[in-house]
């Protein structure tokens, strides 16, 4: 690199690199339209769907418990499942580049985009290119980011989702709720009702039993399965050595698109990528037992380019940045990357567990994607920007971090991005308020003293002892918890007055008494 | 053993009990209870809310005082502040600290410790010969149990205690929602979390409610108040420091 100095005059200073971009706004959904607390006060209204969540989780919760309890090596297989996605971050471009050159030597083409809208662009120009106007889906959480399906109807071309959750979610004119199982806040009345007004044919007496849901389902997708001409997928993985893409899935649905049309389009972000073939083997045990608490997936593919005369004979790969690289190039953002979407952080979360996944508005709910949306979509410092408000939807519990597959440990990631929020958002009336108290507490003089005035607090108690009302903006507290009035002397007055003395004193010549052996010998 | 008690900004002012029974109880086990008069806060809830410029000072005050080299362990009576001290004060330090903090901050963390912590690991006890005739059942707090992994210490202790009966808690390992400043930002959602963790609470039948945390206890203790549950809530060190002869007050309000 040349110094400023040797340059010649005329010469142009490209300076340092510009800061990757973020997915822009007003594409995709990547980013909610409202603050968590608002969007959360709706949701938590809804007593069905807090039901039905807390029955979902509940249940997979227990299975994952029992299917990952049982490998002895469940935690050498996390601790593997982190080094490999660390080591593919720390090289992410020169992987994308392998992985580029061998899906096009197995006959594949490869596109890069920098964002939603690029990528939208392009599988577009590509559908338009077969002469269809509708397509297959594979449930895929790239496409959903990116708002695919809208792009392609606002262009005349009509996706079909197959995932039966996805296909739930679609003919309700819904939003998926959950990574994994998207219609996980409806119950099967719901869905009943769903089937008996969107599916043109179906059979009026529909039951809402489970297996004559999906029969319906089944026979409304078969059609469309032997006659579309494309299909767009995800992919779980994608292996760089190999140039192999793979999907994993429940309902063979997935496996359908991915031989039957003759044009495959699949959207992988671009932090999917693998370095190995053999890396799939520590993958495919951690995704289904972490995801579903199943052992095995039912259906898992894997295609490497074109085969002439089996399967789709013409292969896009489509790689899409939409802000990974800005998430790459922070240490936050790069140790979320890691995810392997499986689902398990939501499943264990309490907030998750009462909310669900549309008050956080974004593809990505939950402990995850309260990390990933702000990483991807960025906070933008301004205060009313929903995203600042998800790095604070958590209580911190930590259980998110235990169940991760790959060690993500989401609450300090939280902490983190709390921190860089609260250094963008320069000057509020939290921060000051936060630097007082900081004032204070560092100087045990002025402590003391707030001490005594938090004695005043006394005067806010009714007769019972309890606080039951706070002003803004404690209210929040007080609608539905007391708080103590604080007592009359401190914990450092009592332990410096004559009667504490005299209790340590005592408690010393007293020593441990149990009821047989008397007096103990103190260590 | 010279140990130095952390009374934590919450303990302190408004739950000192809990910090007599933890200082009480340590003397009774033979140790020379030490208070370093200067100590306030450890900055936990600063650094939970997203501030690690503004708490750098109590970092610093708490490496300080806590740094002298007679003092052999720093025990406190809270599992989310000797969190804080154990894995969030490096990452303050090593921010806006020299290479002084960083030194300092390593040093108390080597000997801070939660209570149970200390009496079943490094005491080796978990008969403290403490006295209890109630109905309790046990909150595994979020932080005791999965930053510092105190697992069933907490619980040996408890059940070594004379005449106790303990009730396991359903679902014990949810969080109660408090969350620091979870609990006024997210307030709703906190509310909806507090009242599944009554409920399970009040199923035991449990005249007390005991945890290792104050600030978990204060947002239980403020549902079930509100509820006008029965339950009432104290800290594990006051159940531990209840003897026959000095019984907790309970025992004669019950009787
Ligand atoms: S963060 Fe971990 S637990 Fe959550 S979805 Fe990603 S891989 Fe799964």
């Amino acid at each position: 690199m040349n110094s400023p100095a040797d340059r010649a005059p005329n010469s142009t200073f490209v300076g340092m690199p510009t800061v990757p971009p973020r997915s822009p706004y007003g594409a995709g959904n990547l980013r909610g339209e409202r603050a968590f607390p608002k969007a959360a006060h709706d949701e938590l209204a809804n007593e069905q769907l807090r039901r039905n969540l807390g029955r979902a989780t509940h249940s997979i919760r227990a299975k994952r418990l029992a299917v990952t309890g049982e490998l002895p090596d469940w935690e050498q297989l996390r601790d593997a499942g982190s080094a490999i996605k660390t080591d593919t971050m720390n090289r992410l471009p020169e992987l994308l580049e392998q992985l580029e050159r061998k899906v096009i030597e197995h006959g594949g083409t490869v596109h890069w985009a920098r964002d939603g809208i690029e990528a939208n662009e392009i599988v577009t120009r590509l559908v338009k290119g077969t002469g269809s106007d509708e397509v297959l889906k594979v449930k895929s959480m790239a496409t959903q980011e990116i708002g695919l399906n809208e792009y392609l109807e606002s262009q005349g071309i009509t996706a079909y989702e197959t995932d039966l959750a996805e296909l739930i979610v679609q003919l309700a004119h819904d939003r998926p709720s959950h990574i994994l199982v998207p219609a996980i806040h409806r119950n099967r009345d719901e869905i009943r009702d769903i089937f008996l007004q969107e599916i043109p044919g179906v059979d009026p007496g529909l039951d809402a039993v489970p297996a004559q849901l999906a029969a319906a389902a089944r026979a409304y997708l078969r059609e469309k399965f032997m006659t579309a001409k494309v299909a767009v997928s995800g992919a779980n993985f994608g292996i760089a050595e190999t140039g192999t893409l793979s999907v994993v899935e429940s309902e063979g649905n997935g496996r359908m698109c991915l031989t039957v049309p003759e044009t495959l389009i699949t959207v992988m972000g671009i932090e999917k990528v693998l370095p190995r073939f053999q890396d799939l083997e520590v993958f495919l045990q951690l995704l289904p037992r972490s995801s579903t608490g199943e052992r095995m997936n039912p259906y898992t593919s894997l295609w490497t380019g074109v085969t002439p005369g089996d399967g789709p004979q013409d292969f896009h790969l489509v790689l899409l940045d939409n802000g990974r690289t800005a998430a790459l190039a922070d240490a936050i953002g790069r140790a979320a990357l890691n995810c392997i979407r499986c689902s398990a952080c939501l499943n264990v979360c309490p907030v998750y567990e009462r909310t669900g996944g549309h008050a956080y508005g974004s593809t990505y709910p939950g402990p995850i994607g309260a990390v990933l949306t702000p990483q991807l979509a960025g906070m933008h410092g301004a205060k009313d920007d929903p995203n600042s408000s998800l790095p604070y939807a958590s209580s911190l519990c930590g259980a998110c971090f235990d169940a991760c597959p790959v060690k993500i440990d989401i609450p300090s990631l939280l902490v983190e991005l709390r921190h860089q929020h609260t250094e963008q958002s320069g000057t509020t009336a939290e921060k000051l308020a936060m630097k007082a108290a900081a004032t204070v507490m560092q100087r045990p003089k002025l402590f003391t003293a707030a001490q005594k005035a938090a004695g005043l607090g006394r005067l806010l108690a009714g007769r019972d002892g309890t606080i039951s009302h706070l002003p803004p903006p404690f209210r929040g507290w007080s609608d539905s918890r007391d708080t103590p009035a604080p007592p009359r002397q401190s914990f450092r007055s009592w332990f410096a007055s004559a009667e504490g003395a005299e209790a340590m004193r005592a408690a010393a010549a007293e020593g441990v008494r149990h009821p047989d052996d008397g007096i103990q010998e103190t260590p | 053993m010279r140990v130095a008690l952390f009374a934590t900004c919450l303990g302190d002012t408004l739950f000192p009990e809990a910090v007599k029974s933890t200082a009480v109880l340590l003397a009774r086990l033979g140790h020379d209870v030490v208070f370093p008069p200067q100590q306030t806060c450890c900055g936990q809830m600063h650094i939970n809310t997203g501030y690690q410029r503004e708490p750098t000072p109590l970092v610093q005050n708490f490496a300080e005082q806590f740094g002298d080299p007679s003092i052999e362990a720093v025990v406190m009576p809270s599992g989310s502040c000797a969190g804080s001290v154990r894995h969030q004060h490096e990452i303050v330090a090593a921010r806006y600290g020299d290479a002084a903090l960083q030194a300092g901050v390593a040093t108390v963390k080597a000997k801070t410790y939660e209570l149970s912590e200390f009496l079943v690991d490094v005491l080796d006890v978990t008969d403290v010969g403490a006295y209890f005739p109630h109905r309790v059942t046990y909150h595994p707090t979020c932080h005791s149990l999965r930053m510092l992994r105190v697992g069933e210490k907490p619980l040996r202790l408890l059940r070594a205690v004379e005449c106790i009966d303990l009730v396991e808690l359903p679902e014990a390992d949810a969080c109660c929602g408090f969350g620091g400043t979870f609990a006024v930002k997210n307030a709703e959602t906190s509310s909806a979390m507090l009242r599944d963790k009554v409920r399970n609470i009040t199923a035991t039948g449990a005249e007390v409610c005991t945890a290792g945390d104050s600030s978990c206890l204060m947002h239980i203790g403020g549902g079930l108040s509100r509820l006008k549950a029965g339950t009432r809530t104290l800290h594990l060190a006051q159940i531990l420091a209840a003897t026959r002869t000095a019984p907790h007050p309970l025992v004669e309000a019950l009787r």
